[in-house]
């Protein structure tokens, strides 16, 4: 078939004349090696690619830059840079379903675990986990904590304490990794020298929220296994077994003044 | 321009009058960032209202609603919403309007706005205010949305002319006849962008002024100042951004205080949300529109602008 061009049109349509133009538009939008939509025009006549381009531009700019506020350890750890290439191409490969601004990066983690660039720095996911969570810790649902005299309290009977199980406020995060992700986000608070940070040292780490403030704490890998179960409403004994089979150094009463200390627990209750 | 003695407005009231009045003042409020949130609960600076981007506030609980339930103790506030998609071809996102519609109920905004544009396509969010062609039949689809959104949130909303950077073949209607038939048949209120209507005159070879006088200007609900960014196009003709990263340019102050000659006092918000300055910048550069809107409230306007009735939910 032989079209004859009418001057004005421009070559750069995708054959697509009967495709909706928002589609059009939003699928342009998300691959930039589609050429800018036909039925497009500017008022002097002149090409709309550049035109078009503004809207690409202002998507992609938009959203990595929010991934760089919201990830400024991972940023630091590999150079601005890199980081808003690694950042780019999540973007294009994610197309984010979130409306909500701050959820962008919820998946951002297990891309970067398998994004070929990043794998010399191997404990780069799980410091985007560890600043995600710091997200989600600080933007999770309010809810009154016991107080320690409560749980104290509650801990007193031993008849009951064995069974006893714990709600905890929706914050509390809990990581794990073979890489020392503590220390590095530490260090990068100011609180650590980086030069003294063995990455490959596993540290486990303990997110939640006290009042207004995000709070890190780096756990033991016994009170980590310790506060997981109960996390998962497993009875105080059988993960206080459990927490002491994971590791052998596992403190029982140090990890109990965690939930003491901090306003971890919602409620407690005994199983029948 | 800028004054820095406080203004003897007449409706100036006690902050907490204000905060609870059905409709915001006839002051110009700013855009609240959550870098601002606890400035502001700490020191109270004169401000007329402030306005907050709804889906910033769309999370469970923590510091941004502390602060926000403490600041709206204070002032009047607006909500303005910008992931409804109102102009685009699927349906809206009901478990979104329900989103908006517990905020609005926990912050009883004196307004609520979006934007006649689409954000969201095949379910994936796009992030930008994306501009729709103008015909009979977008214009059915935005009216549906809109009455759908008035319906699920339970008050009149407000919608926004767009800054855009492209035109379409598809279009059948201009922009401000598009915009004055969906405030007919909606029902729904005008916020007036003057930067977008300075941005969209430049872009698209309009006259600002001619095209302000188009609008429904007895609609208008607010008003918003900001500044662009200015490229080049394709044929080295000047290309605007509507940035929000910049002051207001003096061009946009002029087409202000005349969409005030035509309007008289309407509440103003100015928007920064890029390349955000010190509160006390910003709070400045408002006192500049509150100078504006002082001057305007002593001249009788050309078309005496009706308050806006049953604003609230």
């Amino acid at each position: 078939m032989t079209v004859a061009l009418d001057p004005t049109t421009r070559p750069t349509a995708p054959p697509a004349a009967d495709m909706p133009i928002q589609t059009v538009f939003a699928q342009a939008l998300r691959d930039a090696d589609l050429p800018c939509p036909s039925g497009l025009r500017s008022w002097n006549g002149s090409d709309p690619t550049p035109r078009f381009a503004i809207y690409r531009n202002n998507i992609m700019v938009s959203l990595v830059d929010a991934l760089a506020e919201q990830f400024p350890v991972t940023a630091e750890l590999v150079g601005d840079t890199f980081f808003r290439a690694m950042a780019r191409v999540f973007v294009q490969r994610q197309q984010p379903q979130s409306r909500l601004i701050a959820f962008v990066g919820a998946h951002f983690a297990d891309f970067v675990a398998s994004f070929p660039p990043a794998s010399a720095v191997p404990y780069l996911a799980d410091v985007v986990r560890l600043e995600m969570s710091r997200i989600h810790a600080c933007h999770a649902a309010d809810a009154d904590t016991l107080t320690a005299t409560a749980i104290g309290g509650a801990m007193h009977d031993p008849e009951q304490l064995a069974q006893l199980c714990f709600a905890w406020h929706p914050s509390v995060q809990l990581l794990s990794s073979p890489h020392a992700i503590f220390s590095l986000w530490a260090a990068h608070q100011g609180a650590l020298d980086i030069t003294q940070v063995d990455p490959d040292t596993a540290q486990h780490v303990l997110v939640f929220r006290d009042a207004l403030d995000v709070q890190v704490l780096q756990i033991s890998a016994g009170a980590w296994a310790f506060l997981t179960g109960l996390q998962a409403r497993e009875p105080l004994a059988q993960v206080a077994a459990a927490a002491t089979d994971a590791d052998p150094q596992f403190d029982l009463a140090g990890t109990i003044a965690l939930l003491l200390r901090h306003p971890l627990v919602t409620r407690m209750e005994t199983l029948p | 321009m800028a004054s820095d003695t406080p203004l003897p407005l007449p409706d100036r009231m006690a902050r907490p009058a204000v905060a609870s009045a059905s409709r915001l003042p006839l002051r110009c409020g700013v855009g609240l960032k959550s870098g601002h949130l606890r400035q502001v609960l700490d020191t109270l600076p004169e401000a007329g209202f402030f306005e907050v981007h709804a889906e910033n506030f769309m999370v469970a609980g923590g510091p941004l609603h502390h602060y926000l339930g403490r600041i709206r103790e204070h002032y009047a506030l607006s909500i303005h919403g910008m992931a409804l998609s109102i102009g685009g071809d699927a349906p809206l996102d009901t478990d979104h309007l329900d989103r908006l519609r517990d905020l609005l109920d926990r912050y009883q905004p004196q307004q609520f706005s979006e934007h006649l544009a689409w954000s969201t396509h095949d379910g994936v969010f796009l992030n930008d205010l994306l501009p729709l062609p103008y015909n009979q039949h977008s214009l059915q689809q935005v009216c549906d949305h809109i009455d759908q959104a008035q319906s699920r949130l339970g008050r009149r909303l407000l919608l926004e002319n767009p800054a855009t950077y492209v035109e379409f073949d598809a279009s059948t209607i201009d922009e401000s006849d598009f915009i004055c038939r969906i405030i007919e048949r909606t029902g729904c209120a005008l916020l007036l962008d003057v930067n977008n209507l300075h941005v969209n005159s430049v872009n698209h070879g309009r006259d600002a002024r001619a095209t302000l006088q188009q609008l429904p200007l007895h609609a208008v609900g607010e008003i918003h100042l900001a500044g662009f960014a200015q490229q080049r196009d394709a044929a080295g003709a000047p290309l605007l951004i509507d940035s929000h990263g910049a002051p207001v340019a003096p061009e946009v102050w002029d087409l202000y205080r005349f969409a005030l000659s035509l309007t008289g006092p309407v509440p103003t918000l100015l928007e920064r949300d890029n390349e955000v300055p010190p509160l006390e910048v910003l709070l400045a550069e408002a006192r500049q529109a509150d100078q504006l809107l002082h001057d305007a409230a002593l001249v009788p306007s050309a078309s005496p602008h009706a308050p806006l009735q049953g604003m609230a939910a």
